[in-house]
């Protein structure tokens, strides 16, 4: 019999980066390559007046907006990201040019010694005019608001979060075939060529991008280093030398994107029954100065309004704004760990202002199958929101000490929270932009290949992919190989990201190791492709936004205990639980280690992760000033993975990456919201915000 | 330049070198050993850990200046420990390494943590493992296999 899928093996990957052997971007070395440094604005916002370059020492060379042989843009969905800030800049710390050169404490050097003069310009710090507004509506709204028997209004704000990834972002490359090769830590290598080739002006064949081994990205890698690319290939062009551009830590966290900081807008209206009949709501992201990305993000925060429960009518406005602040981008869930906050803070609060138990009240909206989603698609498959909140309560001791902590002074307190994650790209963007395609290719030994984009960044594709390849075909793990992607050999299966490389790429695998195993034919090469198509029953309109958003939802419970200090406000993890249903978890370990690691991003996020800007100016530089959570701050978790197999997913898999950061933050500031008998509306909730809290009231 | 001599992974080493340097760099670019990594090149990260003179000291914080006559130890010396090989199995069976950016520092914090506490607690392992940073795992993963490695490696440590 064949072994259940879910059942752990080891790491593929594992033993060499536990021995140190294993190369991530900085530990590749070319010998002679020269050392790239970017000179960054000071300035918010003006007009470049001068600059004044020192005498350059023989082979050092400075790379600008000049030297571009393409278009001064990297390619994303929105295209105004200059590669180097031409006349003006628009943001502290905007690349201007690249020093490059052989000796790297002298290119630092070259660099200190750069003078620019600006004219400046009063930069736009607040939310003016939106760039961009996406809406939707469900129902009948107005019928809704005009019969209520209260409306009920609270505003909510999310801050910045940054990924930090402990490795920060980095590039080598050399000339090759008239082009440039890049090697770097990414999540996107079609993302990085198809910008590079847009900024160089060049054919398909000269550039080629590989990923090394990749120290986590969480979003931040996925289209910050197409700008890294652009810029490193325009230099290598220039230069004809192997590069390496590597950032310092303070760098990466004062010019690289971060999760977008959101004002949330909730207005209910509520009938005599007690029940949530409308919702209206209006998200606000601050997009930083170029847009990338953004709008996609709040598509994704808008998408995720009414979270896990059913509302009937809907009006859901969203707006990103340009601010001259650093661009905001992809960070694991995408916008939906602002919204998701926002409406389980909500839902409470409105059952709070009712003078109803919450639990009961969330109960009695929480989404069954065949229900509407909020942009009038429906819930298909089998929900077990009900079994897994069960599962969580009962182990949590939930009803017990939410009794015991809900009194004044108990200074103790256990919050829950109830999210789905919607698995792939949003609408129609897997067909119609993606459209990916996987490849595998047998040698006559019979050694498999996976050719994909996939890229194991640490969530563990490498081993899930080649798992269920194996499974499929009946073979030895051993005899599927896969190494890390390199365009000149790998299809775009699509970049990795949106918690869709199980079920989308490994989907697709599963069925061509289907189609190879049919054809089999023992000792010689062949090769088979499968294509993504999309389950012909998802219906999307991208312009009203109605219909099936997502292929699958993935769900979860998240519950979590704290204590506060009672003199330093000091919040303390005890406990963490969760229940998560992803389908099939492809690998025990693998989804469990997802679960801890997304759980303790989420609750970093929701009480412990400050970044703010001054002016313009990020204010957290380094490791000291951004606080992410150590193994002291996190407490023990105890996660449950249900099976709920998706019919269309591999072994039934859907997605879980981004599934398991959505609730931390709900649930951490709803258990401090119990410790501290105050209503909470802003993350993170840190001690001076308790204090505040506490004194405000 | 001033001439420095050190015992690296059991060998002596003698170099001609200016003393400001980083250790950390002078591994990684002189010597190619790389799997001391650079997350923060400020003493915060913990993934650039080392044993100097038995110590667990992060090397991006040493001038070339202090190792004078040192005994270094990086995880490319350590992986040959019969420590090591328990530890690391330990961690694959347990899942406590994901990206791996922060493993091979970990893996010389948790050598420190087990050498001077060979049973350590839930607690013991939070507070020895605290100035090593893991964005990805949550830390569960990596406790739960310290603690494994200390019941497997019984008498090593
Ligand atoms: S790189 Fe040395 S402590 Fe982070
Ligand atoms: S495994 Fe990625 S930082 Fe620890």
């Amino acid at each position: 019999m064949k072994k259940d899928i879910t059942t752990t093996i080891d790491n593929v990957e594992a033993k060499e980066k536990i021995e140190g052997s294993a190369k991530y971007t900085s530990d590749i070395h070319i010998e002679g390559a020269y050392y790239a440094k970017p000179i960054r604005s000071s300035l918010a916002k003006g007009l470049i007046k001068s600059i004044k370059i020192p005498s350059l020492p023989k082979d050092y060379f400075v790379v600008d907006e000049s030297d571009i042989p393409g278009e001064n843009v990297v390619a994303m969905i929105d295209d105004d990201w200059p590669v180097f800030a031409a006349n003006r800049v628009e943001y502290i710390g905007q690349p201007i040019m690249l020093i490059v050169g052989p000796d790297k404490a002298k290119v630092y050097s070259l660099c200190q010694n750069v003078k620019i003069t600006y004219a400046e310009e009063t930069p736009t710090l607040d939310f003016g005019q939106p760039e961009k507004t996406l809406k939707f509506h469900k129902g009948d709204i107005k019928k809704a608001f005009k019969e209520a028997d209260e409306i009920i209004e609270y505003d909510y704000e999310t801050n910045y979060q940054e990924q930090a990834y402990i490795e920060p972002q980095g590039f080598i490359g050399y000339p090759e075939n008239n082009g440039v090769h890049l090697i770097g830590s990414i999540q996107c290598p079609y993302y990085v060529k198809n910008a590079v080739k847009r900024t160089m002006a060049f054919d398909d064949d000269q550039v080629r991008i590989k990923q090394a081994f990749v120290g986590g990205a969480f979003g931040g890698k996925e289209e910050f280093p197409s700008l890294m690319a652009c810029q490193l290939a325009v230099a290598i062009d220039k230069i004809q030398q192997p590069i390496k551009m590597i950032y310092e830590r303070e760098e990466d966290m004062v010019v690289t994107t971060k999760r977008h900081p959101a004002k949330i807008k909730m207005q209910a209206a509520v009938n005599r029954d007690h029940k949530v009949t409308a919702i209206k709501s209006e998200v606000a992201l601050d997009g930083g100065a170029h847009i990338g990305l953004s709008e996609v993000v709040l598509s994704r925060s808008m998408l995720a309004v009414s979270n896990a429960y059913t509302i009937d009518n809907l009006d859901v406005k969203g707006h990103v704004y340009k601010t001259n602040t650093v661009p905001n981008g992809a960070f694991r869930g995408f916008g939906a760990p602002q919204m998701i906050f926002a409406i389980e803070m909500f839902i409470h609060h409105i059952a709070k202002k009712r003078g109803l138990d919450p639990y009961q009240f969330r109960m009695k909206h929480l989404v069954k199958q065949g229900d509407k989603t909020a942009t009038s698609g429906i819930y298909r498959d089998p929900i077990i929101m009900r079994d897994m909140i069960k599962k969580a309560t009962e182990m949590s001791d939930y009803h017990e000490k939410v009794k015991r902590y809900n009194q004044k002074g108990s200074f103790k307190g256990i919050g829950m929270s109830w999210f789905l994650h919607g698995c792939g790209f949003t609408g129609s963007g897997e067909k119609d932009i993606i459209k990916a395609k996987v490849r595998l290719k047998k040698d006559s030994d019979d050694q498999v290949y996976i050719l994909v984009a996939a890229v194991d960044m640490g969530q563990g594709a490498k081993t899930t992919l080649r798992k269920v390849v194996a499974q499929v075909l009946d073979i030895d793990i051993e005899h599927v190989i896969f190494d890390n992607p390199d365009t000149l050999y790998v299809p775009d299966s699509g970049p990795t990201v949106a918690s869709r490389t199980m079920m989308i790429v490994g989907g697709l695998l599963a069925r061509a190791a289907q189609k190879l195993k049919n054809q089999w034919l023992k000792s010689q090469e062949q090769t088979v492709e499968e294509i993504y198509e999309q389950p012909s029953y998802v219906k999307w309109d991208q312009k009203t936004m109605h219909g099936d958003a997502y292929p699958a939802y993935s769900w979860g419970v998240n519950v979590v205990e704290v204590e506060i200090d009672k003199v330093t406000y000091e919040v303390n993890v005890k406990h963490m639980w969760s229940v998560y249903d992803l389908g099939k978890a492809i690998d025990e370990n693998i989804v469990l280690g997802q679960a801890d690691g997304g759980q303790a991003q989420g609750i970093g996020y929701g009480m412990l992760e400050v970044m703010q800007h001054k002016d313009g100016r990020i204010q957290q530089r380094n490791m000291t000033d951004y606080i992410i959570p150590t193994a002291a701050d996190m407490a023990k978790t105890k996660n449950i993975i249900m099976d709920n197999p998706y019919p269309l997913g591999p072994y039934g898999a859907k997605g879980v990456g981004e599934l398991t950061l959505v609730g931390g933050a709900p649930a951490v500031a709803l258990a401090i919201e119990m410790a501290i008998n105050r209503p909470l509306r802003k993350i993170p909730v840190t001690p001076e915000v308790i204090m505040e809290a506490i004194t405000d009231a | 330049m001033p001439k420095i001599t050190f015992t690296l992974n059991g060998q002596k080493e003698a170099l001609n070198t200016r003393l400001d340097l980083r250790l950390l760099d002078l591994l990684r670019t002189h010597y190619h050993l790389t799997g001391s990594k650079e997350g923060c090149g400020e003493g915060e990260c913990g993934a650039c850990s080392v044993f100097i003179n038995g110590k667990l000291i992060n090397s991006c914080l040493v001038p070339l200046g202090s190792i004078n006559g040192a005994d270094i130890m990086t995880i490319e010396g350590y992986k040959h420990t019969e420590r090591f090989k328990v530890l690391q199995k330990a961690f694959i069976k347990e899942g406590g390494s994901q990206c791996g950016i922060c493993t091979p520092g970990m893996m010389m914090a948790s050598e420190y943590l087990l050498a001077h506490n060979p049973n350590p607690t839930e607690h013991d392992i939070r507070h020895g493992l605290s100035g090593n940073l893991c964005r990805c795992t949550g830390y569960n993963m990596i406790i739960k296999a310290i603690k494994r490695a200390a019941k497997e490696g019984k008498g090593l440590w």
